[in-house]
């Protein structure tokens, strides 16, 4: 029995370009910045690949996003998956989670699949409550936290090896279900250059919110329910301290310096 | 809007993805190694086989042998990428581009079929020999000899200054056939498969950069090289290695854009941190204009670079005036910019604590391979004047 496959990606701007800005209402600059694929959302996509090497099947990529979310999605194709869908409409500027729980939700049941797929949370608004939602407005299994993930497609479950304090435990859901996945389920690949031009010719299929039947006064940006009341930037980072040296000496150094504080 | 407008002249969502996603395997996996690639000189057998498994090695060769079929545009990105983080791994792509473009240019259906599944997957390595003891600039006045000997040609002769030559399985050698005919029409292009009996690596050379990239002087005696092997037609030789220098020049001048990046990046980074008289020295706008002159030419350079892809591609009728020309200011600009780096470094820029001194040695073999910049002076000169002949 083949897999099914949804992973949920987000657009979000590039850590590494450290270029994020604010707009004048507090809110993130999206246009400011150029956007990749959720760090941790690549881990998600990273397993599902594997799931459908492993069992054949499907992974189609869900976002809610600006149009310029499709350039980003290109990325997740090229990686691998199979298809995205992309909800995108003006509307939904400035959607806060609610909204986004609600839309992705509806989005989903306009789906076919086995497993959904969330990263742990997004690395610009930090969140991570958007799969546990989901999972409660469609009633679906939640497996949070996994290191693992092993679907028996024939019986129709899958086992999650769920990370906690002391080691991992193991959970057994029926399938659908959805799965909050963590860095443990292995690094991400590069997309190869083959999939990259194989990407051009997959489908994207494009959704509004009339497509998905939901008005633009219950969710998106003019129905958010939490406001921006205000900015900080972060403190400053100290002083650093660069300790050069063999592995040896850069260990005492980093003890001593521990030891000076009663740290250790 | 009315009136004319331009198209294409912005790089492709494809081409900006397949950019982005050497950058970050070159970032990632390619530049951690660069320095122990060149203290060790060794050839990176890793880094081949990244390539290989990344398809990057396929970017030259047509889609229906294994390959991507991308455009000369599309492989100077990914030349430019690779070596903002390492030349000598960037090299790996160019010469198995370089080597491959005489059989592209000229080789039959048949040898297509046979050479490039292997060199698009990366199995086998190609090298370009062109370049003898007495022919280096005067490229035309080499001395190699094939002869032609029932379904054979028997080869004789030494190739110097040649990159991968030692770890080559397919060698594109050029080589006198009619030593009687006009200067331009001795000479003729072979695919000589190696190892082979008579075929040796004499030796490799000890160089100021590009040092785990091996350059070999590769000795022929009556090495036999089956007719089916020769490129196009006997006497064809001179064309197919010009056509393949229009070619591959811009690849050359990617390659020294992105050591021109790799370096500024370095220096706008030390430049962000280092302190002295109590200020960040990317406070003193001595150091600020040597930054924005960097950033300034090596981007002039990288435009023109695209720009002279393009119009090869194209197939403009002026591309070998394009190509010198990308070649000589993109060559020049990463000499430059390399020197202001270590400049801006100061005496930690001199030192191997930064890969500065390295990407200034490296520099210097833009300005030299592929014709040096003289020579691309005399053919910009030449499409400006006429030929002398």
């Amino acid at each position: 029995m083949p897999l099914r496959i949804v992973v949920l990606t987000k657009p979000v701007p590039d850590p590494a370009a450290a270029a994020e800005r604010l707009g004048a209402d507090g809110r993130l600059d999206r246009a400011a910045s150029p956007a990749v694929i959720n760090g941790n959302d690549e881990y998600t996509l990273e397993a599902s690949l594997k799931l459908v090497e492993a069992h054949g099947g499907e992974v189609t990529l869900l976002s809610m996003a600006p149009p310029s979310g499709l350039e980003t999605m290109r990325k997740g194709l090229a990686m691998g998956a199979h298809r995205g869908v992309l909800v995108t409409d003006p509307a939904l500027a400035g959607s806060d989670q609610g909204s986004t729980i609600q839309v992705l939700a509806a989005a989903l049941r306009g789906l076919e699949y086995d497993l959904v797929l969330a990263g742990f949370d997004t690395s610009d608004g930090v969140g991570g409550v958007v799969g546990a939602a989901i999972a409660s407005l469609l009633k679906l299994p939640y497996l949070s936290s996994a290191a693992k993930i092993e679907p028996d497609p024939d019986a129709g479950t899958v086992r999650v090896r769920r990370i906690s304090p002391t080691g991992f435990d193991l959970l057994e859901a029926p399938m659908p279900a959805l799965i909050v996945g963590t860095q443990l389920l292995g690094e991400p690949r590069y997309p190869s250059l083959k999939g990259i031009m194989a990407a051009r010719s997959k489908e994207v299929v494009t959704k509004s919110l009339a497509d998905l039947e939901l008005d633009a006064k219950v969710v998106g940006g003019a129905a958010s329910r939490s406001k921006v009341t205000g900015t900080t930037k972060p403190p400053a980072r100290g002083a650093t301290t660069v300790v050069r040296g063999t592995p040896e000496e850069g260990a005492k150094a980093i003890a001593d310096l521990l030891a000076s504080r009663r740290l250790i | 809007m009315t009136g004319p407008r331009s198209i294409g002249y912005r790089l492709t969502e494809e081409q900006v993805l397949l950019r982005d996603t050497i950058r970050q395997l070159a970032f990632e996996q390619i530049a951690p190694r660069a320095a122990e690639i060149d203290r060790s000189g060794e050839f990176p057998e890793d880094i081949r086989q990244l390539l290989a498994s990344q398809d990057v090695l396929a970017l030259p060769y047509p889609a229906e042998h294994g390959g991507l079929g991308a455009d000369l545009l599309t492989q100077c990105l990914a030349i430019e990428a690779i070596a903002h983080a390492c030349v000598t791994s960037s090299l790996i792509l160019s010469v198995q581009a370089l080597a491959s473009l005489p059989l592209l240019l000229g080789g039959s259906k048949e040898q297509h079929a046979r050479f490039f599944p292997n060199l698009a997957s990366g199995k086998t390595l190609a090298a370009f020999a062109l370049t003898e003891p007495e022919a280096g600039s005067d490229a035309a006045a080499l001395r190699t000899r094939a002869v032609r000997d029932g379904d054979d040609y028997r080869v004789t002769g030494t190739k110097r200054f040649i990159t991968n030559g030692s770890v080559a399985g397919l060698i594109t050698v050029f080589a006198v056939t009619n030593p009687d005919a006009k200067r331009h029409q001795r000479i003729s292009a072979f695919a000589v498969e190696v190892p082979a009996e008579g075929f040796k690596v004499a030796r490799l050379e000890h160089k100021l950069g590009i040092r785990g990239s091996p350059t070999a002087e590769l000795t022929f005696d009556e090495v036999r090289v089956p007719a089916a092997n020769l490129i196009g037609a006997e006497g064809d030789g001179w064309k197919l290695a010009l056509a393949t220098l229009d070619r591959s020049r811009p690849g050359i001048a990617a390659q020294a854009v992105g050591i021109a990046q790799g370096a500024l990046d370095v220096a706008a980074q030390y430049a962000r941190e280092r302190k002295q008289f109590g200020q960040r020295i990317g406070e003193f706008q001595m150091i600020q204009a040597m930054l924005a002159d960097m950033d300034a030419r090596t981007e002039a350079a990288r435009q023109l670079t695209y720009k002279a892809a393009t119009e090869v591609e194209a197939g403009a009728h002026d591309g070998t005036r394009w190509a010198s020309v990308a070649k000589l200011i993109a060559g020049d600009t990463a000499m430059a910019v390399t020197t202001d780096a270590v400049q801006v470094l100061g005496g930690y820029g001199y030192t191997d604590d930064y890969p500065v001194e390295r990407m200034m040695r490296d520099a210097k073999i833009t300005q030299l391979y592929e014709g040096t910049q003289q020579i691309q002076r005399l053919v910009i000169a030449r499409a400006l004047l006429g030929k002398a002949e």
